[in-house]
């Protein structure tokens, strides 16, 4: 207890830097994964991105992104154990904030698909398992959570090959595909809209102190849908065919008209993003935040504040800024199977998986569910040539990264436990 | 030094696209020949050595096309076709580039005079064959759009009327190398003998232009979902 009392800024300030450090990364590296489906078919530019990951993330962040921070920071370790020494918990999420930033580092430099939230969840459990014993990991949770990383990008996939089936039966495999497309376009915009906002709002935000029943939240998420339908039906109202490009390639006016769909998608997906990654970065903040202001209450039930959603949200934001977009631009020039049609089923099914997990407190990888969608997309027969081998990349990478993860922040935990006492 | 992301890494080469650049080269190759035979009637060697060279160029280029495709189509790439159909398909187009390089070959090995009787009817059948090969240009060229539907539904329908379209060609190519070959026959006894059975060879080639254009159409046709 006088260790919190007597230290409680510099812990606080502490978790901050590495939260920010943690964000940073999330924008720094992640942030080019979760863009790239719609930078790749050259629908937006990176400027564009870039301006829509900054608003949409920080707001997916601030306004959905309490569930998964709420798992992160309770969900994984039972405390019982150690309410008399409440610094521990302290030290240990420092601990793997800083171990997870570290290993994300180390595996960006070597170009592996390592997930952010496979990191901050192995170094939360590794410290638990260190720092305070096996059973105070929550085993069933955690049993939960890698089960989510598994079905995750499977849903992804999924919902992107069925996407892409309804797009070719109700657009390009139709008498007209630019009319078809220009009929039916408005309906997925509102789809877009409709399903983010639902998953999003579905009985309520608590944090924001909005209360909504669930018909309510039926009735709002579809008056969300249709005003994003409407603005949709504007732009891409304003398409013009192409009979030059329509010589080259048939479908080319079809997926002009996905160009400003894609925008949508876009924001859906930045959302998305905020609201499940950023609790990477700010569970652990929150969890030292709650522990310093209750004077080491370590089962305190506080809310969490929006400011500190709102500086992750603002970390992400900065390494979007300093380095992501460098990451960025490099996926316009290497992704070109993705045309409109197939980035718009990809991105949308990979935006409405992960706000569904976040809806559910489930921390799930942004990265591996688009890579789950863009495959579900190649399962229709819709891209030239997808390289498996990522697959077994990010299988490799679960196996490798609990451990490593874990391993390191029971490192940094006795160190700083050391420092302190 | 900026990594490629996990998504960038997910994308591989796709083959369609160096499919439609191997094609398009191989019937440039084709499209020399009446040329060729053009410039053999008017007795003009040395239009036909230059056109040979061109010829050789254009199959040099073509190797290298396949061979690069060859050699970026790993078992770890997921294909939305069976990838040996592909590679048989890439086969089919590459001999086309093959039979044009042996004809200029022969042409230019052995000083050859087109018979009055057969100038026209086989400068008609060069020109049917090399319309067989562009046929099967425009139907490789549909292969982003097999793509996009899936390579299913009214798209693949057109290209099923296109290889349809091809095969009437290459039938109309095979009464015409019929009717040159029964022509040259007709004259044998006025010819030299090593000569007849060269024009004989030189005529199945020319036509051979033609059915292996239609065999990339009926191999495309397999890669159509049924």
């Amino acid at each position: 207890m006088e260790i919190i009392a007597e230290h409680g800024t510099v812990f606080l300030g502490i978790a901050i830097i590495f939260g920010l450090y943690m964000t940073w990364g999330i924008g720094a590296n992640d942030v080019a994964n979760v863009m790239g489906t719609s930078v790749g078919s050259g629908a937006i530019t990176v400027m564009t991105a870039i301006i829509i990951a900054a608003i949409f993330e920080f707001a997916g962040a601030a306004l959905a992104g309490g569930h998964v921070t709420k798992t992160i920071r309770k969900g994984i370790i039972d405390p019982s154990p150690i309410v008399n020494n409440p610094e521990i918990l302290v030290f240990g999420m420092l601990a793997a904030l800083l171990a997870a930033a570290v290993w994300l580092m180390i595996a960006s430099t070597r170009g592996w698909p390592v997930s952010t939230t496979h990191s901050i969840v192995g170094a939360v459990v590794g410290f638990a398992i260190a720092g305070i014993g096996v059973d105070a990991v929550q085993w069933g949770k955690i049993g939960q959570i890698v089960a989510s990383w598994v079905l995750s990008p499977v849903l992804g996939g999924t919902v992107a090959f069925i996407l892409m089936i309804s797009i070719r039966r109700l657009i390009l495999n139709t008498d007209n595909p630019f009319l078809s497309a220009k009929r039916w376009g408005p309906a997925y915009v509102f789809l877009v809209g409709f399903v983010i906002s639902l998953v999003t709002l579905f009985k309520g935000l608590k944090h924001l102190e909005l209360e909504l029943s669930v018909p309510m939240s039926f009735l709002v998420a579809a008056i969300i849908g249709l005003v994003i339908a409407a603005i949709g039906w504007a732009m891409i109202n304003r398409v013009r065919i192409d009979e030059a490009a329509n010589k080259d390639y048939h479908f080319a006016s079809v997926e002009k008209v996905f160009v400003p769909m894609m925008i949508f998608t876009a924001c859906a997906m930045a959302f998305a993003h905020g609201s499940n990654d950023v609790a990477n970065g700010v569970g652990p903040l929150a969890a030292v935040y709650g522990l310093v202001e209750s004077g080491g209450e370590v089962a305190q039930t506080s809310a969490l504040p929006l400011w500190i959603l709102m500086l992750g949200g603002f970390g992400i934001v900065v390494g979007l800024a300093t380095f992501g977009y460098r990451v960025m631009r490099t996926i316009g020039t290497r992704i070109t199977e993705l045309t409109p049609t197939r980035g718009f089923s990809a991105t949308m099914a990979a935006a409405a998986t992960v706000v569904l997990a976040s809806r559910t407190g489930m921390p799930v990888s942004t990265t591996h569910i688009a890579v789950g969608a863009v495959m579900g997309v190649g399962l229709a027969r819709g891209i030239g040539a997808l390289d498996l081998r990522v697959i077994g990349g990010i299988v490799v990478s679960w196996i490798a990264t609990l451990p490593i993860g874990g391993i390191l922040a029971a490192l940094f935990f006795f160190t700083l436990k050391g420092i302190f006492t | 030094m900026v990594k490629p992301s996990t998504l960038t890494s997910l994308f591989g080469r796709s083959p369609f696209k160096p499919m439609q650049e191997h094609i398009g080269v191989a019937a440039r190759c084709a499209a020399q020949v009446p040329e060729l035979f053009e410039a053999l009637s008017a007795g003009d060697q040395e239009r036909v050595v230059s056109i040979k060279d061109r010829i050789y160029e254009l199959e040099q280029e073509a190797d290298d096309i396949k061979n690069e495709l060859r050699a970026h189509l790993p078992k770890s790439l997921f294909l939305p076709v069976d990838r040996r159909d592909l590679l048989e398909v890439l086969d089919m187009q590459d001999s086309i580039a093959d039979t044009a390089q042996d004809i200029a070959g022969l042409l230019f090995e052995r000083p050859m005079e087109v018979p009055e009787k057969l100038k026209d009817p086989l400068l008609a059948l060069t020109h049917r064959c090399v319309d067989a090969c562009d046929q099967a240009v425009k139907i490789i060229g549909e292969l982003d759009e097999l793509v996009e539907t899936g390579f299913r539904g009214r798209e693949s329908d057109r290209v099923s009327e296109m290889v349809a379209e091809l095969n009437k060609i290459e039938t109309d190519t095979d009464e015409m190398g019929t009717e040159l070959t029964r022509r040259l026959f007709a004259q044998e006894d006025e010819m030299k003998p090593v000569s007849v059975m060269f024009w004989y060879e030189l005529i199945q080639w020319i036509g051979d232009l033609a059915d292996y254009a239609e065999k990339v159409g009926n191999r495309l046709r397999l890669l159509l979902a049924r």
